[in-house]
């Protein structure tokens, strides 16, 4: 390892912990990364050899078999198309509100500040729960709609606040230069706040995509008999529930991919689903992995 | 818009009350931005997030469907009552204490240890990569986590028992999840392995705020790594976990049912029912709606009680708290 010049000098307990640790960590990566591996290796081996079992990390008779299967299935590219609309626009639609309410949240003078910020920190600490809120998206008609996806989690007070102490942190000497200038309080907003606090607002807007993308219960619960508004994540959990140990499958759930399954292996089907729905996630992570931290470690410190 | 409004008090009013009335009134126009930035959302957070509070009256009444709010039929504490006499009331917590303390346990353990090991890392490329990894499975969704474990634990060719039979540990595969008292280990492996590495942040992120010359100086009193670990390390964020124990100690029985509900199938319901998803299977599922509600309140009591609870006894024995 990198301390390796000072390894012989080291006492003999020094380098057995540092040794244990090299191994912990090892195990660390053996035991998070094998099973990725695993189902991206069944995904990949043709369906009736996977069924002798004996797959590991590495496909024995590659194929693309199982994918070109999954891809002919209509539910799911309606699923895809559903879940890559509602990351997009929750996404933006959650960066706006947030950025804007954190922006004016930020402002020492602004009037209403003080009222906005305890309104929205006590969201924070209770909920209506689960039967009040499905009632309310009902009777706002909310249900069977797109917009029930994006809607009810838009604004998110923790983000708010990650984002206001990010923005305490930038020079207040610059609102107040182009306040001279002439500049509203909006065009400071977009033309100098949102372009510094790039940062901030990658992190954010990491979880919430990703918060989107994963979710799948807000599907299973209002639009469960809604087929052109599934999305990539409710399809997965129905395809996984249709044949774990018994028959707990409703009426809905499962019946298109039956047909498709007689063709191939449902096992196969289901890793190759499973690959789909987490291959998004794994390109965008790295990118944004050196934002996240930073983030994290600023919202938590916060709150 | 609020300046060419005038108050109505404005003529009984004082005089400096009229002025100052109309210099708020100035400023607010002046900020007619901000208020146009802001007020939009207000709106929108009152509506999904108090509203629904105001939706708590409903277990309070026999609710019926499609009659008008005045005219539901008031029954007093009737479904709280119910619900303390429900027998399965008493099964759903629990599965639920269990599941939360079990994922207390472990959830403060593992990261505490992970972190600090990670700390400990002398290469920082492999430190680095090791991070990557780790926090990777933070970003899976449940419902991919739920489907890799019951394909790694299936009876039917799953890596684990095709593991342990090779090591010829057993020589039957174990049916693991269709086994009941299996349940609990099997929810708390899984978040420990979606979560770990994520919750371990925090506590690196306290490690790394402490002083470097306590190390020093342990280091010339002659203290070994498990030492200085114990010594210096543990102490050095005992604030964050306090703090974070407290918080967790608030969520104690809203622990969600994100995993149970993607994990559990019916052989093993006795052991996987906890109270959200009860609350959700009586009060969506079979549409008693007052129930269902009267469970989310029950729920929020007890979690607020608990929060304070922890709170007091962290600020009295520890000298610790969060408000």
């Amino acid at each position: 390892m990198a301390g390796s010049k000072t390894w012989f000098s080291r006492s003999w307990p020094d380098r057995c912990f540092d040794l244990f640790n090299f191994m912990f960590m090892i195990f660390v990566l053996v035991i998070t990364l094998y099973p990725f591996l695993h189902v991206l290796a069944i995904s990949l081996n043709d369906s009736t050899d996977t069924v002798r079992g004996g797959i590991h990390i590495w496909p024995r008779q590659f194929t693309l078999a199982n994918y070109e299967v999954i891809f002919q299935y209509d539910t799911l590219l309606t699923g895809f198309r559903n879940s890559v609309l509602r990351t997009i626009v929750g996404t933006a639609l959650g960066l706006i509100s947030a950025s804007m309410l954190a922006f004016t949240l930020s402002r020492r003078d602004f009037q209403a500040r003080k009222f906005i910020s305890v309104f929205l920190a006590l969201t924070l600490y209770f909920s209506g729960g689960l039967i009040p809120v499905y009632m309310l998206i009902r009777d706002l008609g909310l249900m069977n709609s797109f917009w029930v996806y994006v809607f009810p989690g838009m604004v998110n007070a923790f983000f708010v606040f990650v984002i206001r102490s990010y923005i305490d942190g930038l020079p207040y000497s610059l609102q107040e230069s182009a306040k001279l200038d002439g500049a509203n309080d909006f065009v400071i907003y977009w033309r100098i706040i949102m372009p510094l606090s790039k940062p901030v607002l990658a992190t954010i807007a990491l979880f919430i995509a990703v918060g989107q993308w994963n979710a799948w219960f807000d599907t299973y619960l209002y639009n469960g008999s809604a087929r052109h508004l599934t999305t990539l994540q409710f399809e997965l959990m129905k395809v996984l529930e249709s044949t774990t140990t018994s028959g707990s499958s409703q009426d809905f759930r499962g019946q298109n991919m039956t047909e498709v399954m007689a063709r191939v292996s449902p096992e196969s089907v289901k890793m190759a689903i499973t690959i789909v729905v987490t291959v998004p996630i794994l390109l965008v992570y790295p990118f944004l992995q050196r934002y996240f931290v930073k983030g994290m470690t600023l919202g938590a410190v916060k709150s | 818009m609020e300046a060419q409004t005038p108050p109505a008090s404005a003529s009984l009013g004082a005089k400096s009350n009229d002025t100052k009335w109309r210099s708020f009134c100035k400023k607010a126009f002046q900020q007619r931005y901000l208020y146009l930035m802001s007020i939009p959302f207000v709106i929108w957070v009152f509506v999904f997030h108090y509203v629904p509070v105001w939706g708590w009256i409903m277990a309070f009444q026999n609710y019926r469907p499609g009659l008008p709010f005045f005219e539901q039929e008031w029954v007093g504490l009737k479904h709280f009552l119910d619900l303390f006499t429900d027998r399965y009331f008493y099964t759903v917590m629990r599965n639920t204490l269990a599941m939360s303390l079990m994922g207390l346990a472990v959830g403060f353990t593992l990261p505490i240890f992970f972190a600090i090991m990670l700390n400990e890392l002398r290469g920082s490329l492999f430190k680095r990569t090791v991070q990557t990894v780790a926090y990777l499975p933070h970003f899976v969704s449940w419902v991919v986590v739920a489907g890799i474990v019951i394909k790694l634990l299936s009876i039917d060719r799953g890596a684990v028992n095709e593991w342990l039979l090779w090591l010829g540990i057993i020589d039957q595969p174990i049916p693991f999840m269709a086994k009941e008292k299996w349940f609990w280990w099997i929810v708390t492996a899984a978040d420990a392995w979606k979560e770990t590495g994520w919750n371990s942040i925090i506590f690196l992120a306290a490690i790394a705020g402490i002083d470097p010359e306590l190390y020093e100086a342990a280091r010339v009193d002659g203290a070994g790594r498990w030492r200085q670990i114990w010594h210096i390390t543990l102490p050095g964020i005992r604030s964050v976990i306090f703090v974070l124990m407290i918080l967790s100690i608030g969520n104690l029985i809203s622990i969600g049912f994100e995993k149970q509900f993607l994990l559990s199938n019916p052989l093993v319901r006795e052991y996987a029912e906890v109270l959200e998803l009860y609350a959700l299977n009586y009060g969506i599922g079979l549409a008693r709606f007052s129930y269902g509600t009267a469970i989310g309140i029950f729920n929020s009591v007890i979690s607020v009680t608990l929060l304070f609870i922890a709170n007091g006894l962290f600020k009295r024995y520890a000298n610790e708290s969060v408000m």
